[in-house]
C-alpha cells in the first residue's frame, strides 16, 4: 500500500496544494491529457499524471476523488489552478520529470500493476 | 422536435410535490473557469443526504459532463437538480444549436466541440456516452437552432 506522502518523498515532488489528506492511499495511476478520457475512465484514489495545468483539472480530480494530480515537466501552473486545488482539498503536485518518466517510476513503485 | 430515450425503457415524470430537493443553477456558455462548480455543489448535497458513495460518484460524473456540454456547446442554459424519494434527476435545458442527429451525438468519438474546448482536453466525444454509462436513464429532446433538453435519472 503506497500513501501519497511517501510517493511525494520518493519522487521528490513539489507540493502546490497539500489537499485534504497526504496519508491517503494511492490505489492506481492514470497518465492522460484528455480530460474527457479521465472523466470517463479515471478511478477513485488514482494519481493522475498530466501536462494540463488549467483549472478544469481540479474539478475532474475532485469529482472523481482522485488521490492527487502531478503536473509534469516543470510546467507553469496557473495561480487560479492552485487556489482552486486548495479550496477543493485536492492534492496538486509538480515534477520536473516528463509524463513517461514519472509513469515508469510510479509503476516501478507498484502503482497500477494490479490493473 | 426530436426526442429520444437512450437509456432505460419508460419515462417517469416526477411532480414538483414529491421533490425533496429542487435546485436550479445557471450555466454560462464558454465559462470554463467556473465549470464543475455546480457539480461540486450537487455532490456535497448528495453527501449530506447520505446517498451511497458509488451513486454520488456516478451522479457527479454525469452532472459534470452535462455541465460541460452546456459550457462547450450551448449558448447558455440551466441545470436543474432534483431529488425525490425514488430518484436523483439532473436536467439541463439550454438555448443553442441543438443536436441534429442524437444517435450520432451518442456515439463515442463524435464531437462538434470548438478548438478552444479541445485544447483544454475536452471535446473527445465522450460526454454523452459517459452520461449514459453512469446513469439509469437518459432522455434527450432537441430542436435545431433552438436548444436541447437532457434529463438524466438515477434510481435510488
Amino acid at each position: 500500500m503506497i500513501i501519497l506522502k511517501d510517493l511525494i518523498k520518493e519522487l521528490d515532488l513539489e507540493i502546490l496544494s497539500e489537499g485534504s489528506d497526504l496519508n491517503r492511499t494511492v490505489a492506481t495511476g492514470c497518465c492522460c491529457d484528455l480530460l474527457s478520457w479521465v472523466m470517463a475512465n479515471g478511478r477513485k484514489d488514482a494519481i493522475w499524471v498530466t501536462v494540463q495545468a488549467h483549472v478544469n483539472v481540479i474539478a475532474v480530480a475532485s469529482l472523481l476523488e482522485l488521490a492527487g494530480v502531478i503536473i509534469t515537466s516543470g510546467l507553469p501552473v496557473e495561480e487560479k489552478t492552485i487556489e482552486r486545488a486548495r479550496s477543493e482539498g485536492v492534492t496538486l503536485l509538480s515534477s520536473r520529470m516528463d509524463a513517461f518518466q514519472l509513469a515508469g517510476k510510479l509503476y516501478n513503485m507498484g502503482i497500477g500493476k494490479e490493473s | 422536435m426530436k426526442e429520444k430515450v437512450v437509456n432505460g425503457s419508460e419515462s417517469c415524470v416526477q411532480s414538483a410535490k414529491t421533490a425533496l430537493i429542487r435546485q436550479i443553477y445557471r450555466v454560462q456558455a464558454m465559462d470554463f473557469a467556473s465549470a464543475g462548480e455546480i457539480s461540486g455543489k450537487i455532490k456535497n448535497i448528495l453527501k449530506q443526504l447520505g446517498v451511497n458513495g458509488e451513486m454520488i460518484r456516478r451522479a457527479a460524473i454525469a452532472s459534470y459532463e452535462a455541465e460541460m456540454n452546456l459550457v462547450i456547446h450551448s449558448w447558455g442554459g440551466s441545470l436543474i437538480f432534483v431529488v425525490t424519494p425514488e430518484e436523483i434527476q439532473i436536467i439541463t435545458q439550454d438555448t443553442g444549436p441543438g443536436i441534429p442527429d442524437i444517435d450520432l451525438a451518442m456515439q463515442e468519438g463524435y464531437s462538434t466541440a470548438s478548438d478552444q474546448a479541445r485544447e483544454l482536453g475536452f471535446g473527445a466525444g465522450m460526454g454523452l456516452p459517459n452520461i449514459q454509462r453512469c446513469s439509469d436513464r437518459v432522455e434527450i429532446s432537441s430542436k435545431e437552432g433552438q436548444g436541447t433538453t437532457l434529463k438524466i435519472s438515477f434510481f435510488l
